[in-house]
């Protein structure tokens, strides 16, 4: 029984994505058509999300934070211009905020009206960023949702969290794990994941939290 | 407009339920729905805020229950037959059946890379002095337009303190509408969980919003 409805569900799941399937390629169709768009600028967006911006950027920033006192200064004055150094501008990360976390306060990014989200450093959004039980719990229980992650925090911790309501990214910066004094900056950056910077995550000197 | 987009504080939608090793997409029309979205946006025929605007007013049974994406082609499908580009019959069809509206641009393979690094810059610059000084306590406004607004109903007639002021900025409220971009200062707003969520809130929280000048009353 259970064999089934779990089998019924995917049905319905593969239906319901072929029938977005047919309903994104008729949009594309007719665009083409019509020479209003592209379908090899479609090719190359999809590509610089696949190979050129993703989360591997955000790490580079907060490792040079880490290493470099003066770029961590620059990044809580002009966190813009600190990651545009690195070159990382444009598409939603046109105002980019960091935010750092201490021993005393742990942040928390979300976008409760829509999907924002800082993509010059941390690339797309996973899904569950973008749908309703993150968007709706973060700002009420943060707590309970850090616990699907397998993030437990003292209760003595601050939790501060930033509903991105604006044009303002907000990158966390997540606290440097202890242990990695031997590290390089690069080193640090393979340590760094997407979900420490959304603030659903720690960084552990091992690399294995997510 | 108080639609289904407006969810944070809301109960019974479940756990986050995260991915592990999630895709970067899980189906080839995701790919292709970005793309065209993307495309589409560069027209210059509708700002971010007028698509925003369109997601919002997808029917909330389906926006609850779509992928963003989903959510993405479903307004976009709207805004190309607003704006003249694309009817609802040649979407069905999948056919050129009417001469549209002309784009302002065609985004082109060889430069998406200069568009997407250079994005969309909505910081304005203002005459005006700011209205509100950082440390202040400031009440936000109780309203309930039926239009579009980015002060989301949790944090409605609230008390918080000014932390940042963070720039001149697109007021997306009149923007969405074509009403212009009526740049306002913008605040980044702190509450405590208490003022938000009252009996029973974690007395360890505080949230925060960015807030155009005209959401706000001083206290």
């Amino acid at each position: 029984m259970q064999h089934d409805d779990h089998h019924h569900h995917h049905d319905d799941h593969d239906n319901h994505f072929s029938e977005m399937q047919a309903r994104v390629k008729a949009l594309e169709t007719v665009l083409t058509q019509k020479g209003l768009i592209d379908p090899a600028a479609i090719d190359a967006i999809v590509e610089t999300y696949e190979t050129k911006i993703g989360p591997r950027n955000g790490a580079r920033v907060v490792a040079k934070a880490w290493t470099e006192p003066d770029f961590a200064e620059w990044l809580t004055r002009d966190a813009t211009a600190a990651i545009a150094s690195l070159g990382y501008t444009g598409r939603q990360g046109e105002h980019m905020r960091a935010v750092f976390n201490t021993p005393e306060t742990h942040n928390l990014i979300v976008c409760t009206l829509c999907s924002c989200y800082p993509w010059a450093v941390l690339g797309l959004p996973p899904v569950w960023y973008k749908a309703p039980p993150y968007r709706a719990r973060a700002v009420i229980d943060p707590r309970g949702v850090l616990a699907e992650f397998g993030v437990t925090l003292p209760e003595s911790i601050k939790i501060r969290v930033w509903d991105s309501t604006a044009e303002l990214r907000y990158l966390v910066i997540p606290e440097r794990p202890s242990g990695t004094e031997h590290l390089d900056a690069e080193r640090l950056a393979d340590l760094v994941t997407r979900d420490a910077m959304i603030g659903t995550g720690l960084v552990s000197s091992s690399g294995d939290v997510r | 407009m108080n639609g289904p987009h407006d969810l944070g504080g809301q109960h019974g939608l479940g756990p986050v339920a995260p991915e592990t090793d999630e895709p970067l997409f899980h189906a080839e029309w995701e790919k292709r729905a970005l793309g065209i979205t993307l495309s589409c946006g560069a027209f210059g025929a509708w700002t971010i805020d007028e698509s925003r605007h369109a997601r919002e007013n997808v029917a909330p049974a389906t926006y609850l229950s779509a992928s963003y994406y989903e959510i993405w082609i479903r307004a976009l499908e709207t805004l190309l037959a607003r704006h003249g580009f694309v009817s609802a019959a040649e979407r069905e069809t999948g056919q050129w059946l009417e001469q549209g509206a002309a784009p302002k641009r065609v985004l082109k393979a060889e430069m998406v890379p200069a568009v997407l690094a250079a994005g969309g810059p909505c910081d304005r610059p203002l005459a005006a002095p700011a209205a509100f000084r950082v440390g202040e306590r400031v009440r936000t406004k109780n309203f309930n337009p039926q239009t579009h607004t980015r002060l989301p109903r949790y944090a409605r007639a609230r008390i918080g303190t000014v932390e940042a002021v963070q720039g001149s900025f697109v007021f997306p409220d009149d923007n969405a509408h074509g009403k212009g971009e009526n740049p306002q200062w913008l605040y980044t707003v702190v509450f405590d969980a208490a003022e938000i969520w009252g009996e029973g809130a974690d007395p360890s929280l505080t949230v925060s919003i960015d807030a155009w000048e005209s959401y706000l009353d001083h206290t």
